[in-house]
């Protein structure tokens, strides 16, 4: 299959400070590709990359065939993002939010589908609160609906779970899950919780240091490198 | 340019204003203030000293296109700095909003900013001092695009500033255009200024403004060469001020600030 997504040789240097090196990968439409790695291992400068929000040492990256910095507008009007350290501004309402993000992403009938959206989530009760007011999980809701706004075809989320209780984070593994299988949404998920990314990941990549340990599928990963769980190939390629 | 994320930024600024008291006062308080504290400050000169018959038109005057420019300006580095304090700025700049789209939603904003405090303004200094600002008509809409010009420009390099160096800049969004106040004779003409400051005068559009301002007052004609100067200044100061921007921007993409800033 075509690769909705190609990443290309992509290395980033702050100062003297190497964050990713000679990272490459693909990603089809409809996958779930889980990045894993420790502190430091350069996750989020990747995902800033791929948001256009940083810009490479060296290497490109390719979104439906086009270089992403070249054709940033274009691109970012398929791709959408959401973070649990990244909340939309607190003194709008939700629908207010959400229909600013609606507009942006050139949403059509934007009132219609930021109520269908607030209804998926379970927040058109409270559609006309301030945010300021939502618990971390009801944040993390909104911030999944504004990445859906645009229908995108690439869905980038950067620790989605974190801070979650467990029934929650399970309901947003599911809802994510679901999504990408039914609209064919390529998603790159980012988190440090080896049992989700095993649940919901089609293929796994492992960073240290700013470079790829290991990419693939997690059985195929572990026959490589003969070890019997995640927990056990995640500590021998990041220690 | 899409229409469509332009007004996004505004109604991303309007949903913020329409249920901020504060910030709704801010926009007619300090207009008010100086309207009422200055008015009466140039009745009370000119009744003392019967040479200064135009003091209160002249201060007035001033001080209302004055604050044409200032609005100008914090509506875009203040909206700016809203977008930074409600760490917004990443959401934006993963979207497909570029950034002439986002400035000139910041402009709209301005624009807005820059309506609201001239009607207050405009409305209590014929209310209270008889002090009618549309007497200048035609030529007000001049003095006022060169204000918002040059406001804009000043806006743009706090922005640059901010983007580069970090929330400590913020105190250029309020402090930066005081800078050239003294040199853009507001309240008094360029030839009271030292040789040197009239150097530095000649190159500040704002102050080309204020003496057609004063001309028009006084002698009701104007030479159409200090507008012609202002707007060529201007057009200069906006561009070199947008590709400072740019510039900037682009290094904080080299750098990978823009997710850092505002934390």
């Amino acid at each position: 299959m075509e690769a909705i997504l190609e990443v290309r040789d992509l290395e980033k240097s702050f100062g003297g400070m190497r964050a990713l090196d000679q990272v490459s990968f693909s990603l089809a439409p409809g996958e779930i590709l889980g990045i894993v790695g420790p502190n430091g291992a350069g996750k989020t400068t990747l995902i800033n990359c791929l948001l256009g929000l940083i810009l490479p040492s060296r290497g490109r990256i390719f979104y439906f065939g086009l270089e992403l910095f070249a054709n940033r507008s274009l691109i970012l009007e398929k791709v959408n993002f959401a973070s649990s350290y990244v909340a939309l501004p607190l003194s709008l309402t939700l629908e207010e939010n959400l229909l600013v993000y609606a507009h942006l992403y050139g949403v059509r009938r934007p009132k219609r589908k930021v109520t269908e959206l607030l209804e998926l989530f379970g927040l058109a009760e409270i559609r006309h609160k301030r945010t300021r007011s939502l618990s971390s999980g009801q944040m993390m809701r909104l911030c999944l609906a504004k990445a859906l706004l645009n229908e995108p075809q690439v869905l980038l989320l950067d620790e989605p779970t974190a801070g979650l209780d467990p029934e929650m984070a399970q309901k947003t593994r599911e809802l994510i899950s679901t999504y990408a299988r039914k609209q064919k949404t390529a998603v790159i998920f980012t988190s440090h919780n080896l049992y989700e990314v095993e649940r919901l990941c089609d293929r796994i990549l492992i960073l240290f240091k700013g470079k790829i340990k290991g990419l693939g599928k997690i059985s195929e990963l572990l026959e490589t490198f003969r070890v019997n769980s995640l927990e056990e190939l995640y500590f021998r390629l990041t220690t | 340019m899409k229409l469509r994320r332009i007004w996004a930024v505004f109604l991303r600024q309007l949903y913020l204003y329409r249920r901020s008291f504060t910030r709704i006062l801010d926009a007619f308080y300090w207009p008010t203030v100086d309207l009422i504290l200055w008015g009466f400050i140039t009745l009370y000169l000119e009744e003392a000293s019967q040479s200064l018959p135009h003091y209160v038109s002249f201060f007035l005057g001033g001080l209302i296109l004055w604050n044409i420019l200032l609005r100008a300006q914090q509506g875009l580095s203040v909206s700016f700095l809203e977008d930074i304090w409600a760490r917004n700025l990443l959401n934006l700049f993963v979207s497909p909003l570029k950034i002439s789209e986002y400035l000139a939603g910041l402009a709209l904003v301005s624009i807005v900013k820059v309506a609201l405090a001239f009607g207050v303004m405009s409305t209590l200094a014929a209310l209270l001092f008889g002090f009618q600002i549309l007497v200048l008509g035609f030529w007000l809409l001049l003095f006022t695009l060169n204000l918002c010009a040059m406001g804009w420009a000043i806006g743009l390099v706090t922005m640059a500033s901010i983007l580069r160096f970090g929330q400590e800049a913020e105190i250029l969004a309020w402090a930066l255009a005081l800078l050239f106040l003294p040199v853009s004779a507001v309240f008094y003409p360029v030839e009271i200024l030292p040789p040197w400051l009239q150097k530095i005068a000649a190159l500040v559009p704002a102050s080309y403004v204020f003496e057609g301002m004063r001309a028009l007052l006084l002698e009701r004609v104007i030479h159409p060469v200090l507008i012609l100067k202002a707007t060529w200044l201007n057009l200069l100061y906006l561009v070199t001020s947008y590709l400072l921007f740019l510039k900037v921007y682009r290094g904080a993409l080299v750098r990978g600030s823009i997710p850092k800033i505002g934390e």
